[in-house]
């Protein structure tokens, strides 16, 4: 009798279950950094910090509306009374909100609340667009420096050199200078400055990676060069890049915030918290009469600057906690 | 050694020159290079004569030979926001910069190696939690906003320190006062001059104290986790079986060789320095090249721009050369070949 043809449904399910099997091992591997994760403290502060972070941003309209007047006002745009700045806690105009001013007012009246919650997203926006480009950057090149080595390799790390004999902050700061001011040029030097570690990281990775008996099997079996780098050895270089990735996240947003407080940044009213610092800096010595009450105006700059520290150290316990869990000989 | 170092110089020269190529290629590839010199009361010719001066009709790789070739020679073009040749700049900005950093590097390794070491001391008590989360604050915060906070607490509401600047003008308006190296504080005391120096030390405590801050957290860090191996060594055990008090093991036995790894951070640190001396400056209105470098970027001034670079990248590999350097003679186990 002829073998029976296994039907449709037989086939796919086969097929299901090697998936499943292949899978099962990084199921548990993922599980455990799950329970690695559980047991740090540290980490579960970055995580609380990081999730807070993302859902003010997410839920911005909701902790902090949008004025209906003027309609379609861009709502990055800190609403104002043009007034003089007023401490926290003082009555806010119906006009932008009604209510309280939560954290006081800014320059001409700007709502530092409205400020800090609305500039989550623009932190969130630059790190993201910064770290993310500069990885697939450093990853693409870094992986061909690594793997085919030689004239490639060369150039890449002579190139890389350069980029890394002047601190990011002070390169970045002579790419926007011949830019005109914005926060998209802030992120573009960012991104020109920030992919060479990721680079020099992944080619590290790669140099290791490729003398594993298991990348030698897949050449055996005649799998493609391009195959073998992307499939084989890059998936496998890849928790450095995502311990320092996280990390970044912060770092971007304290060197973008620093630019801004120089001056390279948006303009005065914009949702962005290094130029609300900036803002607070001028007001610096001045005394605001609130009341009949002296006051130096000290929340312009401490709420957007306690959100920058909290944002940053958020993404440094993460990524320090990420390190502990991902590194094979800090594990078991 | 000799050749290890000679070797080192001869490969930062194509590093350099990619340095210069990539500053230059900036300033020429947004706006025109002459707009910083050109005033409103110029006409076209003295505008044409200016565009003569600094070759900007040539090609762009016949202007690159003649930038690069005043670099060498030490003519770094004119900084319109200082109103001096960018060179003289840097002589009259370099020593306040050299000075605060210098000053705040000092409090950065005491106050750092001390933490690190009480810290792996005693692992996993509450000095050592408190030192850590000290540590991750320093990294988190904002170098700028640390600045604020200091100076808006010391220096604006208990007055205890000035507010901006590196000395009180006043005090320099006899020029009875010999400047030997541009360091207010060596100046000052070389001169016996109590009040001056005095003064000079009240101004710089504040950016100093704010610059170290980042570079404390890093090297606490360092210094904890070198400690903790050096103390897991065995002659560290053949110290304490020995009968020599603990204060004399972790001193003189663990803490000198805990020590090694950290001086490479203090190399790259410096790097972290330059770039933070540029948002401190900025706060404190202090007058070096950081304060001078971020109005001269606002002001477009792109002779100033590329100066500052090309001088940091300068600086920056050459500390980490002397860095390593000191790294293989400090540890007779590193070979330098």
């Amino acid at each position: 009798m002829a073998k029976a043809k296994p039907t449709q449904t037989e086939e796919s399910k086969g097929a299901l279950d090697s998936i499943k099997r292949s899978l099962r091992p990084r199921i548990r591997e993922w599980r455990f950094s799950l329970y690695l994760m559980r047991k740090s403290l540290l980490a579960l502060v970055g995580i609380a910090i990081v999730l807070s972070i993302i859902i003010i941003a997410i839920f911005a309209p909701v902790f902090a509306p949008v004025p209906p007047t003027p309609p379609g006002r861009d709502p990055m745009i800190i609403p104002q009374d043009f007034q003089t700045p007023v401490p926290p806690g003082a009555p806010k105009p119906a006009d932008i909100g009604g209510g309280t001013f939560l954290f006081g007012s800014g320059p001409l009246g700007t709502d530092i609340y409205y400020g800090v919650i609305w500039g989550s997203r623009t932190s969130i926006y630059i790190s993201l667009y910064v770290v993310a480009l500069a990885v697939v950057v450093g990853l693409v090149l870094g992986a061909i420096a690594g793997y085919y080595g030689g004239i490639v390799d060369e150039a890449l790390m002579r190139i890389t050199d350069i980029f890394l004999s002047v601190p990011a902050l002070i390169l970045a700061m002579a790419v926007v200078a011949v830019l005109t001011r914005s926060l998209e040029n802030i992120m573009l030097a960012l991104t020109l400055v920030w992919w060479p570690p990721y680079a020099r990281i992944v080619r590290g990775q790669v140099l290791t990676i490729k003398e594993n008996t298991y990348v030698e099997a897949a050449r055996a079996v005649g799998a493609k060069r391009m195959r073998i780098l992307f499939r084989h050895i890059v998936p496998n270089s890849l928790s450095p890049v995502l311990v320092n990735a996280t990390m970044d996240i912060g770092v971007v947003v304290l060197v973008a915030a620093g630019l801004s407080f120089i001056g390279f940044g948006p303009p005065t009213g914009y949702a962005e918290w290094g130029k609300m610092v900036s803002d607070g800096q001028t007001y610096f010595l001045s005394i605001v009469n609130y009341n009949g009450q002296q006051l130096n105006p000290w929340w312009i700059w401490a709420f957007p600057g306690l959100f920058i520290f909290l944002f940053v150290m958020g993404f440094n316990l993460l990524g320090d906690g990420l390190r502990d869990i991902l590194d094979p000989r800090l594990r078991r | 050694m000799r050749t290890f170092i000679a070797r080192r110089l001869l490969l930062l020269i194509p590093v350099l020159i990619g340095v210069s190529v990539f500053v230059f290629a900036l300033t020429r590839v947004a706006g025109n290079p002459a707009a910083a010199y050109i005033t409103e009361r110029m006409g076209p010719q003295q505008i044409a004569a200016i565009e003569e001066q600094y070759h900007l009709n040539d090609p762009v790789y016949i202007q690159y030979f003649y930038w690069f070739n005043g670099l060498i020679h030490g003519d770094w073009g004119y900084s319109p926001t200082s109103h001096l040749p960018v060179t003289d700049s840097i002589v009259a900005f370099f020593p306040a910069t050299f000075e605060l950093s210098l000053v705040s590097i000092v409090i950065a390794m005491v106050v750092g190696i001390a933490l690190g070491t009480v810290s792996a001391v005693r692992r996993n008590t509450p000095v050592d939690h408190a030192t850590r989360i000290m540590a991750l604050a320093g990294v988190s915060l904002p170098i700028f906003i640390l600045g604020l906070i200091l100076q808006n607490i010391f220096a604006y509401r208990l007055g205890w320190f000035p507010l901006v600047g590196r000395s009180n003008d006043l005090l320099y308006l006899s020029s009875d006062i010999h400047h030997y190296t541009g360091f207010l504080l060596v100046d000052t005391a070389l001169n016996l001059d109590a009040t001056r120096f005095w003064d000079a030390l009240m101004h710089i405590a504040l950016p100093a104290i704010t610059l170290s801050f980042g570079t404390i957290a890093i090297l606490t860090r360092i210094m904890r986790g070198s400690m903790l191996e050096v103390l897991g060594q065995d002659y560290v055990r053949t110290a304490r079986s020995k009968g020599l008090p603990e204060r004399v093991v972790i001193r003189r036995h663990a803490r000198k060789n805990a020590l090694i790894p950290t001086t490479t951070v203090v190399g790259l640190a410096f790097g972290g320095l330059l770039g933070g001396a540029v948002l401190t400056e900025t706060i404190f209105a202090w007058p070096g090249l950081g304060f001078w470098s971020a109005q001269a970027t606002l002001h477009n001034d792109s002779a100033a721009i590329m100066g500052f670079t090309m001088l940091t990248a300068v600086i920056y590999v050459l500390v980490n050369l002397i860095v390593d350097v000191m790294y293989a003679y400090l540890d007779p186990r590193v070979r330098l070949d």
